[in-house]
């Protein structure tokens, strides 16, 4: 259990800057997940808080106690590797065991504290074997155990999920979560998985080139996202956009030529701006063509889910992803109308890349343009 | 695709490789006949007769039978296991800085491969010069202590300069084989660790060691082999003690080319020789059964 702060951290190699001024603050027993596209620097920024990477600028904290130039051992925290970084040499027991040999633990104590560990990951019947016998779901499990056998006050994950097939990653993340709920240690995640990243976190925090896009729950990233890459990112499939200008009276912008309505509060105050309009896939309703207040849209492909399907029309050039429901059937290569509902239009700014009614917008630093790494 | 050239007549590939045949013939297979007619025979002792002696084993024998002999084989063995010791500790202590980095390691992992491209009797003539008692480097020790270093008078300091030379020479072949083999083993496992509480020294030993095993095992019986009975160790020994003093570094592969071509005791030299390809065979089916499965080359 401990507070994680991190005050204005950046990282530099050699010229390239990974971390721009990075600012953040963990709660206490929260489950954090850093999500982004791979380069976005969630990694370092683990593995600085795990004190693998040094600090080139900036402070971090556990629990009230700058920790910049502490070693990794007198941090506190355990941390799951993405490719588990099981010691090969050992077997299970003693894999799971180390940090307690080091220590210097009591053999008797060792061995009592293993057999519990073991039973929590679900290990009892393994403990002979070497890693190279085990499956992917059982390594990830031995290193499970070894992160929380010295009952650490920060659980650190690097994309512990992406060496497992589908069908395990689901298993292990609820599995993840129980754990989480039971040993309610601050837990930090990363991955770049998107669906990974919405079921777990408590706190989601979205990273880009370097920089934090957005900190929220997730339903809060869901909705509102802060900027069009959020938008984009967060999602599937991914968000629909085009580009335009709020029409001079605010209330509604147009596309392919017909009127599409939003929030003329917000349209009002931001009449001529040039716009990117961007409505998830969930959101969008194919209607038969002619129907009022619909676009005619060409029904390009579709993507069979069995419980729905994913519909991919074309307006004038512009391509959608339309989810429909599973009793919605469309030709391909028919004409369908595509609706668009004005409450569920997410309206960004073409020239920063900020949502328009993001509030108070004089904190907001603009979207970064320059490219890291 | 097969694409193989097919020769028709016998005689240009035989005559592509007769140099290295020739060479070969002259060189190695001669000289090994000759050994087996030396070890089994005897010169009569005023010559004369042309005809050579079969005495059987009476040569080995006699070599058996002499004390001096047998201190050359425990001296041999004192050497190969010192020498082999010092050089892989120094090679892995060294490897390990490296590994972790330290500053200039680039430079040092380029610089340590070098000895091991210096022939051995070069190594032992500029070891002479530098370890020489009364002008060399090595001479201001003795203005604190008479004879504090005098390997031409002290048994055991003759025997720590060749062991000195040898290590120094090997250390940067089994650096470079530690250096690759820990640059194998995947960083995250010594930063799980780390996370684990371990310190450096504690990563060596836990992680790094055990992961290494096969290599320095590899190595391990590599060196001794040389160290043993190695060319290597011949060159040295010949230009720095010569054997001395009173026999102190007279170790088995310098005592057998003294002995024939000094000692003129060509079926001694020869007997002798025999029995070190004896156990060369032995060191070499030691590495081919044990060391070969072991080491993943990667």
């Amino acid at each position: 259990m401990a507070e994680i702060g991190i005050k204005d951290v950046r990282k530099t190699y050699g010229s390239t800057q990974i971390l721009h001024g990075v600012d953040l603050n963990f709660k206490s027993g929260e489950f954090v997940v850093i999500l982004g596209p791979s380069g976005c620097g969630k990694s370092t920024l683990l593995r600085m808080i795990a004190g693998l990477e040094e600090i080139t600028s900036g402070e971090i904290s556990i629990d009230g106690k700058v920790v910049n130039n502490l070693e990794p051992r007198d941090r506190g925290c355990s941390m799951v590797f993405q490719n588990y970084a099981l010691y090969p040499h050992m077997n299970v027991a003693a894999n799971i065991g180390y940090a307690l040999k080091v220590a210097g633990v009591p053999r008797a104590e060792r061995d009592r504290r293993i057999a519990e560990t073991a039973k929590i990951v679900g290990l009892e019947e393994l403990l002979d074997r070497k890693p190279a016998q085990l499956s992917g779901g059982q390594r990830q499990r031995v290193a499970m155990g070894r992160a929380i056998i010295r009952e650490p006050k920060v659980f650190l994950f690097d994309e512990p999920l992406s060496n497992l097939d589908a069908k395990l990653r689901v298993q292990m993340r609820v599995e993840i979560r129980r754990l989480h709920k039971r040993l309610s240690a601050t837990s930090v995640f990363v991955t770049h998985d998107q669906v990974e990243a919405m079921t777990l976190a408590d706190k989601l925090i979205v990273m880009n080139k370097g920089h934090v896009e957005q900190v929220g729950t997730p339903l809060e990233i869901y909705h509102r996202p802060r900027t069009r890459f959020v938008g984009t990112f967060i999602g599937s499939p991914a968000m629909n956009f085009f580009d335009t200008t709020i029409a001079a009276g605010g209330d509604h912008v147009l596309l392919d030529g017909i009127v599409q309505a939003i929030d003329p509060v917000l349209g009002g105050q931001n009449a001529g701006t040039a716009v990117s309009v961007g409505i998830r896939p969930e959101h969008c309703r194919l209607v038969p063509a002619g129907t009022v207040n619909s676009v005619p849209a060409n029904v390009d492909f579709i993507e069979e889910l069995g419980s729905g399907r994913i519909v991919h029309v074309e307006i004038d050039g512009l391509s959608f992803a339309v989810s429909v429901e599973e009793d919605q059937f469309f030709e391909q290569g028919a004409v369908a109308g595509l609706q668009l509902p004005s409450e569920h239009i997410h309206l960004f700014s073409q020239e920063t890349g900020l949502r328009l009614d993001d509030a108070p917008a004089a904190t907001r630093q603009p979207a970064p343009k320059t490219v890291a790494a | 695709m097969n694409k193989r050239a097919v020769f028709k007549s016998w005689w240009l590939p035989v005559l592509f490789a007769l140099p290295q045949l020739l060479l070969i013939l002259f060189f190695f297979y001669w000289p090994a006949i000759s050994v087996f007619n030396w070890a089994f025979t005897l010169e009569p002792a005023f010559g004369g007769a042309g005809e050579r002696l079969f005495v059987g084993f009476d040569n080995f024998r006699d070599v058996f039978a002499d004390s001096e002999y047998w201190r050359s084989v425990s001296l041999s063995l004192f050497f190969a296991f010192t020498a082999t010791g010092l050089s892989m500790f120094i090679a892995f202590i060294l490897a390990i800085c490296v590994d972790r980095q330290l500053k200039g390691s680039s430079l040092f992992r380029f610089f340590y491969i070098w000895p091991y491209a210096i022939a051995a009797p070069a190594v032992g003539l500029a070891f002479r010069f530098i370890f020489a008692p009364e002008s060399g480097l090595i001479a201001v020790v003795n203005t604190w202590s008479p004879d504090l270093w005098n390997p031409a008078k002290y048994g055991s300091h003759a025997m720590i300069l060749v062991i000195i030379c040898f290590a120094w020479k090997w250390i940067g072949y089994n650096f470079i084989f530690m250096t690759a083999g820990l640059q194998s083993i995947p960083r995250s496992l010594l930063e799980a660790s780390s996370m684990d509480g371990s310190g450096p020294v504690r990563r060596a030993l836990d992680i790094q060691i055990p992961l290494l095993a096969p290599t320095l095992f590899f190595l391990l019986v590599l060196n001794l082999t040389e160290s043993f009975v190695g060319p290597d160790t011949y060159g040295i020994v010949d230009l720095t003690t010569e054997g001395g003093p009173n026999k102190a570094t007279d170790v088995m592969v310098y005592r057998i080319v003294s002995e024939a071509f000094r000692g003129l005791n060509y079926s001694g030299a020869a007997a002798q020789s025999l029995v070190l390809i004896g156990l060369i065979m032995v060191f070499t089916f030691i590495q081919f059964r044990f060391v070969e499965r072991r080491v993943h080359y990667k």
